[in-house]
This record gives C-alpha cells, structure tokens and sequence, in this order.
C-alpha cells in the first residue's frame, strides 16, 4: 500500500487518457447527460465539421429546461418550442437515447440520472449544467461544463482538465431534529462564502454525511456549485450501494456484487490528505432562510437580516436589501411571503416532497400565497401520486404539476412576477432569477411548506407534523 | 476562435462584485439554437428599462464608453451557471478581455475556450484602474505574450494564464482538431481501461 489517496485523486488517476508537462490532463468521460438549452449549439458545431458523437452509448438527453409542466401539449413558447424540436431532431440524427416530455424517464437531469442507476460511484459524469455537481453524493466526479466542452465531449468523449486542489469539508456533531442537509449546505455556505471552494473538488466528510439518505447527500452536492466548487462528492459507502441495486442501468446479479466492492474501494483511504480541509459543526446550524441575491446570504430563521454598517460588504449588503425589498435588521420571521416553489434538482426528489406534506397535511395554504410542487422526475411524480402525496398538498390548495425545472429558473410560463416574493427550494436567489425582479429565498422543503400555510418565514422545528408513512 | 496575442482597448469600469451569469445574459434569452446575437441581450435587466428603452444610469449606456472594448469588474465576475452564452454575450458586444480579482471557475474556463481573455490582478489595481476608468478615459493594453496588462502611464501588471489555453488562444486552434489528433490514444483507453 502505497501513500493514503482521497477519492477525487484515486477517480483522476483512472480517468487520464493522455498527460503531457505544460497541459492539463485529458480525462475519458463515462457519462454525458444533455438537455434541451445548452446542447443545440453544440450539435450544430459538430455538423458545421462533419463531425459524429463518439459514443452516443454513453450520452443521455433529457427535456428539462423550459417544458411546460401544466399541460405538456401546450408549449407556448415558440422558442422553447424550437429547442424541444432541435433536441429530439439532434438526438435522432446522432442516435443518442433521449427521454422526452411524455416518455416515463423524463424528469430534471440531476434527478434522472441516479433515479435510473446510470449515475455510478467511480464515473466521471459531464453536463452543460452547472448542478452537475448532484451527481457527486455517489462518488462519481461531476462536474458542469460548457457548450463547447459539450461539442468535445461529443466528438471526443474526453476533456481536457486541470487536476483541482482537494477540498475536505468535514461536518463534526450532529445536526438537530428539524434540521436538514438544506440548512447544513446553507449555514456552510453562509459561513465561508460563494468562493470558498473556488479551484477545488470538495469531498464532504463526517457521520452526519454518513448517516444521511442519498437524497440528502445529493442537497449537499448540487449545492457545491454555490461555494464555488465545481465539484462536490461524498465517498460511497452501503448507502450508496444499497440506493443503486435494482435501478434499471446499474449492473445486474453477480457482476452488480463485483461492481459494489469496487465502489466501495474508491473511497478516502483512512489518513487520506487533501489541499485545504474545513471543518464545520452541524450541532449549532437552525433551519436557514436566505434574505439576499447570492446564496450565502442567509441566516438563521430566529436570526435577522444584517445591519449594512456591521457587515463585512456594506455596499453589496445595501444592494442586496434593497433588491429584496428589506429592512436592515428586520426578524426573518417577520417576512411575508406570496409565492412557494417546492422543486427543482436541490429538493424535488420523493423524500424531499414526502417531507413538505407531513407539513402540509390537514392544514391549508394561507390566503393570497400561490404555492406549487413540480416533482424533479415523472417517476417521482408517479410514486408520490401512489402514496396520496398529490391529494395532500392538492387539498391545501397547492398546485401539482408535472415534472421540470419550472420555477427554479423559470424559461417557461411558471415565474414569480416582479415583485413578488418566493420560498423556493432550488439553489439559487439571483436577482431576477425566478422572474424579472422576483425575490427568492431559499429555503428547505419543510420550511417552504410551512411558509405556504402561515404566509411568512417560521421555525419548522416547532411545527405540527402528521406522519404520512404508516 | 479568433487569434488573439495584444489588444489596446478602451475600458469601461463595471462597479460590483458578484455579477453572476443570470446578469450577463438573462434566461430568457437563453432559448436561440445559434451561438451568434447575444451582445444585444448582454446585461439586459441593467441595460434597458420596462420599455426597452436604453437605462441611462446604466454605464455601459453612458455614451463615453461606447467603444469600450474592455471590461473592469469587482471579484467573483461570472459566477452562477454554465451557460456559454456568457462568454459569447460579452465579445458579441464588443469585448476582447475581462479583468477581476476573481472570475468564476467554470466562467473562466468557458471564456477561455472561446478567445475570451480572462485577466485575473490584485483587487487593489483593479480598484485602482476601476477609479481611473470612472473618473478619466482609461486605455489599457493585455498582451497575452509577455502576460501583462499595463497602462500608458507605465503601470504594468502580470496575470497568469493557464499555458495550455495561452497556446490555443494566440493561436486560434480549434480544440477539437487537437484532440483528435489522440485518437488512438482515446481508443486505447476504450480497449483496455473502460468498464
Ligand atoms: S432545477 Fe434549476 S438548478 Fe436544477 S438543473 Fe434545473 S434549472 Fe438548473
């Protein structure tokens, strides 16, 4: 046995195709996932050259993006319209599998992938989506790419890459009832910034990670990206096996048994190293509510939003404040929402909406507040309407929709109009991000469903729950 | 991509830190199947108002700085998501290279891949030339030679440039060429290695 080796650094070494002093390596590429908005120009590169996909095999596509998620006959759009098209004419031409709007795979990429077994620990997975990083909760190094990565990755099935500095993150204590993997990735990132993980792959550590369901680790990862990180990733371990057996594209009978050993030997040697390590206590994180315009603006819900003079950025502060429509100093607690968004690939899985309706149940949707839930995937969809989950929220007066990124950016019709303020679920509280001047606050599924019903911001921990799983 | 190896250029000084993709190129226009016309949609929510109309106190508006062809911006430029259409947003309008303390990780690499220079300096110059660009005309010169970005006052600064895309750029190589050019190499991987 030679010298202890993290993860990032036992994936990299398998995946070099080629090395040479002065370049970056050049990796192979086992999983290419593509949807409909950053993958037309990439096909049209290709033609211009005459160029083929190289292994169409190892290339997924999926509608995501901007499909309508009330009526799937009704794209209203004719540009989202146009993108649809060109991805199922693209995928076609270059015989790649692609699960459109109606096919029963179809869902967000991020959520798909592990849903159907083909996201695997050991695999180096690309996407023209910066949440690439989801993937990462598996032990495979994802990672988001551009369009033009996407046209190499295509014709080459390789990219070039700059080995990263390792980053350990490493969670001590334990998290509190009522605290999720949402408010530990917010409270991280609300303590050491959007930067904090610039250059790096972070590997998050500790037993608060160990303990955690895949859909928790998956929060964590696809957070990554809003620290900076380009990747984020959590050692496999049972869990992650145990999640993978019987999925559609994961191995079968003994060779799946021959596979898991090997999963299980990629993890961080005991003693394993890396460029930078933090550590972080879970004990003292609160469910978090973000109040500004980039994702480490939180704070705890029985905090408040800052005072501009005592920050460390008071002009980014004001900016934020003022943006938000804010007081400075002002109760979380004491902020109105009209908009919930539950969904998208940070919180849209079955364990993320069977959270929010324990929540939900019995109770309804204040007056004036319009909430929605957009399942990350038809089959999430499908298995939360066989446990009642659509009837619940149905009944407090939630709209069901169906599967997409929908609100979490909003390129379709579902957005919060200007002005309008949101709890959302997704990762990102960018101005104008779920509509033009549209404030977002991001928060975990069970603090967005308590905030549809008593139309502000309250303290989860102390709300009435009725357990749906009996 | 378009060779670039010096450029002088006039600069326009961006005062904000955080500027995220959603701000260079908002969603929606993200929608076009062409990688050509976006610099009409860059900085969209700041550049116009409700009606379309040019926003006055936006700087890039201000009539000075029409012909800027270089940006000056406050750290962590270019954060956010994915989207090339970014990069391609930025020289469709006119510019030739960014300069920030800090760019974002997958914003840099994607500039880069497509001749967007990316200059990255200590954040006080960039204060410094950020005031110069406000209060004067301010010119500056990025050679990705000598890897520097000076002044006409002879105020030099070096940046650093992964060697790799400072090849591809000066030369405007097409990166694909390249690696195909390893092709048996790829195929000897697929043999031997690839489970
Ligand atoms: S849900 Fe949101 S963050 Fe996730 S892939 Fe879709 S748009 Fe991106």
């Amino acid at each position: 046995m030679g010298k202890p080796k993290n993860i990032i650094e036992k994936i990299w070494e398998q995946k070099v195709v080629h090395r040479e002093a002065g370049k970056p390596d050049l990796l192979y590429i086992d999983l290419h996932l593509i949807h409909e908005v950053t993958s037309p120009q990439a096909f049209e590169g290709l033609r211009i050259k005459g160029r083929k996909v190289r292994r169409p095999d190892l290339t997924f596509a999926t509608m995501d993006h901007n499909v309508p998620t009330i009526d799937r006959e009704k794209v209203n759009d004719p540009i989202a319209k146009e993108q649809m098209d060109t991805l199922k004419k693209n995928c076609e031409e270059f015989g790649i599998t692609l699960f459109d709007m109606f096919h029963p795979n179809q869902g967000i990429v991020h959520v798909i992938g592990p849903q159907l077994g083909l996201t695997q620990p050991g695999k180096t997975i690309v996407c023209g989506d910066s949440h690439t990083s989801t993937h990462g909760a598996f032990g495979a190094l994802a990672f988001g790419i551009g369009t033009s990565e996407v046209e190499h990755v295509f014709a080459t099935q390789t990219i070039w890459q700059h080995k990263p500095k390792t980053l350990n993150v490493h969670i001590e204590g334990e998290l509190g009832a009522g605290v999720t993997a949402k408010d530990l990735i917010l409270a991280i990132i609300a303590e050491f910034g959007t930067d904090m993980g610039t250059g790096y792959v972070i590997e998050y550590t500790g037993d608060v990670i160990r303990n955690m369901t895949m859909e928790d680790r998956m929060t964590i990862c696809n957070m990554s990206i809003e620290a900076g990180a380009r990747a984020g990733l959590v050692s496999p371990d049972e869990t992650t096996v145990e999640f993978l057996r019987g999925r559609p594209y994961a191995p079968k009978g003994e060779e799946f048994e021959k596979k898991a050993k090997e999963w299980l030997a990629l993890a961080s040697d005991e003693g394993a190293t890396y460029d930078k390590v933090i550590t972080f206590d879970a004990s003292k994180v609160e469910p978090q509510v973000t109040w500004g315009t980039n994702p480490s603006q939180g704070a705890p819900i029985s905090g408040r939003t800052p005072i501009i003079a005592e920050s460390d950025d008071p002009e980014g502060v004001r900016l934020a404040l003022e943006y938000m429509g804010l007081e400075e100093n002002q109760p979380i607690t004491s902020i109105e929402i009209d908009h919930v968004f539950i969904g998208s690939c940070t919180n849209s899985r079955l364990q993320d909406l069977i959270r929010a309706a324990e929540i939900v149940k019995g109770k309804k949707v204040k007056e004036g507040v319009r909430a929605i839930v957009v399942p990350g995937s038809t089959l999430v969809k499908m298995e939360a309407e066989k446990l009642g989950i659509d009837k619940i929220f149905k009944e407090a007066g939630f709209e069901w929709r169906h599967a997409g990124c929908s609100m979490c950016l909003g390129m379709n019709e579902d957005i919060v109009p200007p002005g309008g303020r949101c709890a959302s679920t997704s990762n990102r509280n960018f101005e104008g991000r779920q509509g033009k001047d549209a404030r977002t606050h991001l928060v975990s599924p069970e603090m967005a469903a308590a905030a549809a019903i008593e139309g502000r911001f309250v303290d989860v921990r102390n709300y009435e729950k009725t357990p749906i799983l009996t | 991509m378009e060779a670039f190896v010096k450029h002088t250029g006039l600069v326009v000084p961006l005062n904000r830190t955080n500027v995220d993709t959603d701000q260079i190129v908002p969603k929606q226009f993200l929608k076009s199947v062409k990688r050509t016309g976006f610099g009409k949609h860059l900085f969209h929510n700041w550049r116009y108002n409700e009606d379309g109309s040019p926003n006055e106190s936006f700087i890039l508006n201000d009539p000075k700085y029409k012909d800027a062809t270089i940006l000056i911006a406050g750290e962590n430029f270019g954060s956010g998501s994915s989207r090339e259409h970014a990069p391609w947003a930025l020289l469709d309008y006119g510019f030739k290279a960014i300069i920030s303390p800090k760019f974002a990780d997958i914003f840099y690499n994607n500039s880069l891949k497509n001749g967007l220079v990316l200059v990255e300096i200590d954040e006080a110059q960039v204060d410094k030339w950020m005031k110069e660009a406000e209060e004067g005309e301010l010119r500056l010169t990025v050679d990705l030679e000598t890897m520097t970005v000076s002044d006409d006052k002879g105020v030099s600064v070096s940046f650093e440039i992964p060697e790799y895309n400072r090849q591809n750029i000066m030369n405007g190589w097409d990166e694909i060429d390249l690696t195909l050019q390893l092709e048996d190499k790829i195929r000897e991987y697929e043999q031997t290695r690839l489970y």
